[in-house]
């Protein structure tokens, strides 16, 4: 069946969420600047032009420790700081909307449902920065995205929220929704600039980062489609108030994937802080078949591999970074006590390999020899020796990779052999029924 | 500082050829000519992006995911009912011209796994049977 029009459209949406991005999704006609406008749309950036200087719009996101919600986290007033203090008159803000993070798909949610947030809050960060010029490089297969935000971009310029000397303050900054063309790697933002720029998505060596260097070596903010929809709320009720959800060290509410072995699928809003066993039951509705956990795959595929034991870890920054995950993507994949490990990580391997660019040794051979290795185990050729190999290649490549495509590619193959050896070692001693294969 | 659109100029011309969904050389030329920048720098770029393609294809693009959510709900059958359907290996064109299948990564339709694309639209929870369906809806072109 075609799938219903968009995901905005999702029906029985779990309750207990705090819904500060998602708020009118599914619930505004996103195609309608005025209900946006109705629903205090613009109002953020009507205020911060009409009463705060830049400096004071990135002293209210440093108050609220937004941290970047594309995976790495990254404090985003430092980033804007960056790119403000840095000399010359033309600079850029790139929305990162190249959501391709297996088992991903919040962007998407945001960008078909409520368009005009995302584009309030580029212009909030080209004010604060001193950009006058912004792209949103969405990834070329999500047509309804692309659609929507062309239409929010144009309505919003009739308007006067973009285009020259926006309501008349003097402020001049207009956007561009780009397409990318299909591959992973242009979610690294160097990749992603070099792609806008028209060439191969292959990433750039820093520093320097894109705030002294980005888009055409000029001073670049790169901020993922959730991070920049969190900023209209946080101009709007200030840093404290945004400050004040969730817990130390992320703050704020973050949207999770649910996918996998769940009752219910989709994306959910809820604060940092609860644990992911909590977010399984309450908003997933538990496993499937009311089948037994076997573990989780948090973040997406280059995010962490968890236990079922592990589940109780609050789902922020820090309760996560002592088991050696993170929120990611904000993926949670959920396998139950039927699935085979085995098999998990010889899919996810298959994807790197494919979308390695090739632009380094260790990312580009390493997951080939990988898959190489997998398949040889799986067909029952393996041996303990195969084990030790694939630890010594995912090491090396987390270790030498170029960028953190191949850095993290081997994260959930490394924890799945200490954390579920034995299913290798089954698939070792030929129980081929246990590797599915 | 030059705009160069070579990505934006390389979907549109891949776009506006009348029913053809690749690239020809002599259009790559164009795009480089256009955007001032090398042939190879094209050739490259073309070559580089899974969604181009410089060799010819079907009327319309099969984009299967196979990726884990998908994978978990059993995209390889629907694969399979796929390859079955057109008689074609992963990155053929039936022989009636009309389809090319070709694996995608990560549509983002996870909540619907498994999930494909056919030209700009998504179609999710398929099964081995609704694939026959919806191909037989897309050559007659409704």
């Amino acid at each position: 069946m075609p799938t219903s029009k968009s995901h905005t459209d999702k029906k029985n949406i779990p309750g207990g969420q705090n819904r500060l991005v998602l708020g009118s999704v599914g619930v505004i006609n996103p195609e309608s600047i005025d209900e946006y406008i109705a629903a205090k749309g613009y109002d953020a950036l009507k205020k911060a032009l009409s009463a705060m200087k830049p400096a004071q719009v990135i002293a209210e996101v440093k108050t609220s420790e937004l941290r970047g919600r594309g995976g790495a986290g990254f404090p985003t007033a430092i980033k804007w700081a960056g790119a403000a203090n840095e000399k010359g008159d033309v600079k850029y803000v790139i929305c990162n909307a190249d959501e391709g993070e297996p088992g991903t798909f919040k962007d998407r949610a945001i960008m078909e449902g409520d368009p005009h947030k995302l584009i309030e809050g580029m212009a909030l960060a080209g004010y604060a920065t001193g950009a006058s010029k912004g792209y949103i490089y969405v990834r070329g297969e999500y047509t309804l995205s692309i659609a929507r935000l062309a239409k929010a971009a144009a309505d919003a310029r009739a308007k006067g929220f973009l285009g020259a000397n926006i309501q008349g303050s003097g402020f001049n900054f207009d956007l561009e929704v780009l397409r990318g063309a299909g591959a992973y790697i242009c979610g690294e933002e160097s990749a992603l600039i070099e792609s806008i720029e028209g060439k191969r998505g292959e990433p750039r060596l820093k520093p320097p980062y894109p705030v002294q260097k980005g888009l055409w070596q000029k001073p670049t903010v790169v901020n993922n489609v959730e991070t920049l929809a969190n900023i209209p709320a946080i101009v709007l009720n200030g840093g404290e108030w945004y400050r004040a959800i969730g817990v130390e060290g992320s703050r704020g509410t973050k949207v999770f994937c649910l996918m996998g072995d769940l009752n219910w699928k989709g994306v959910v809003e809820i604060p940092f802080g609860a644990p992911l066993s909590k977010i399984i039951k309450e908003m997933g509705g538990g496993v499937k078949k009311d089948r037994k956990l076997k573990g989780v795959i948090l973040g997406g595929v280059s995010g962490s591999l968890l236990t079922a034991k592990e589940l109780d870890t609050p789902v922020d920054f820090k309760s996560l970074a002592l088991i050696e995950s993170g929120p990611g993507s904000g993926a949670i994949i959920a396998l139950d006590e039927t699935r085979s490990i085995v098999d998990v990580v010889d899919n996810i391997a298959h994807f790197f390999m494919h979308e390695s660019c090739g632009r380094c040794t260790p990312c580009r051979a390493g997951n080939e020899q990988i898959v190489r290795l997998i398949g040889k185990i799986r067909k029952g050729e393996g041996s303990h020796a195969d084990l030790k190999k694939l630890e010594e290649l995912g090491w090396n490549m987390y270790q030498t990779s170029f960028c953190p495509l191949g850095q993290t590619a081997p994260n959930i193959l490394l924890q799945s052999l200490r954390k579920y050896r034995g299913e290798w070692e089954a698939c070792l001693a030929g129980k081929k029924e246990k590797c599915a294969c | 500082m030059k705009k160069n659109t070579v990505i934006e100029d390389l979907h549109r011309t891949q776009e506006t050829e009348k029913s053809k969904t690749y690239l020809e050389s002599v259009k790559m030329q164009d795009v480089a000519r256009e955007c001032g920048v090398p042939a190879a720098q094209v050739y490259g770029v073309a070559t580089f992006y899974t969604m181009f393609s410089t060799k010819p294809r079907g009327k319309h693009i099969i984009r299967i995911c196979c990726n884990l959510a998908c994978h978990l709900e059993g995209a390889d059958s629907i694969v399979d009912a796929l390859k079955g359907k057109l008689g074609v290996e992963m990155g053929g064109t039936s022989k009636d011209g009309e389809f090319t299948l070709e694996q995608s990564s990560c549509l983002g339709l996870c909540a619907e796994a498994p999930a494909m694309m056919i030209d700009g639209q998504t179609y999710g929870s398929l099964t081995p049977e609704s694939v026959g369906k919806i191909l037989d809806t897309v050559r007659k072109g409704a």
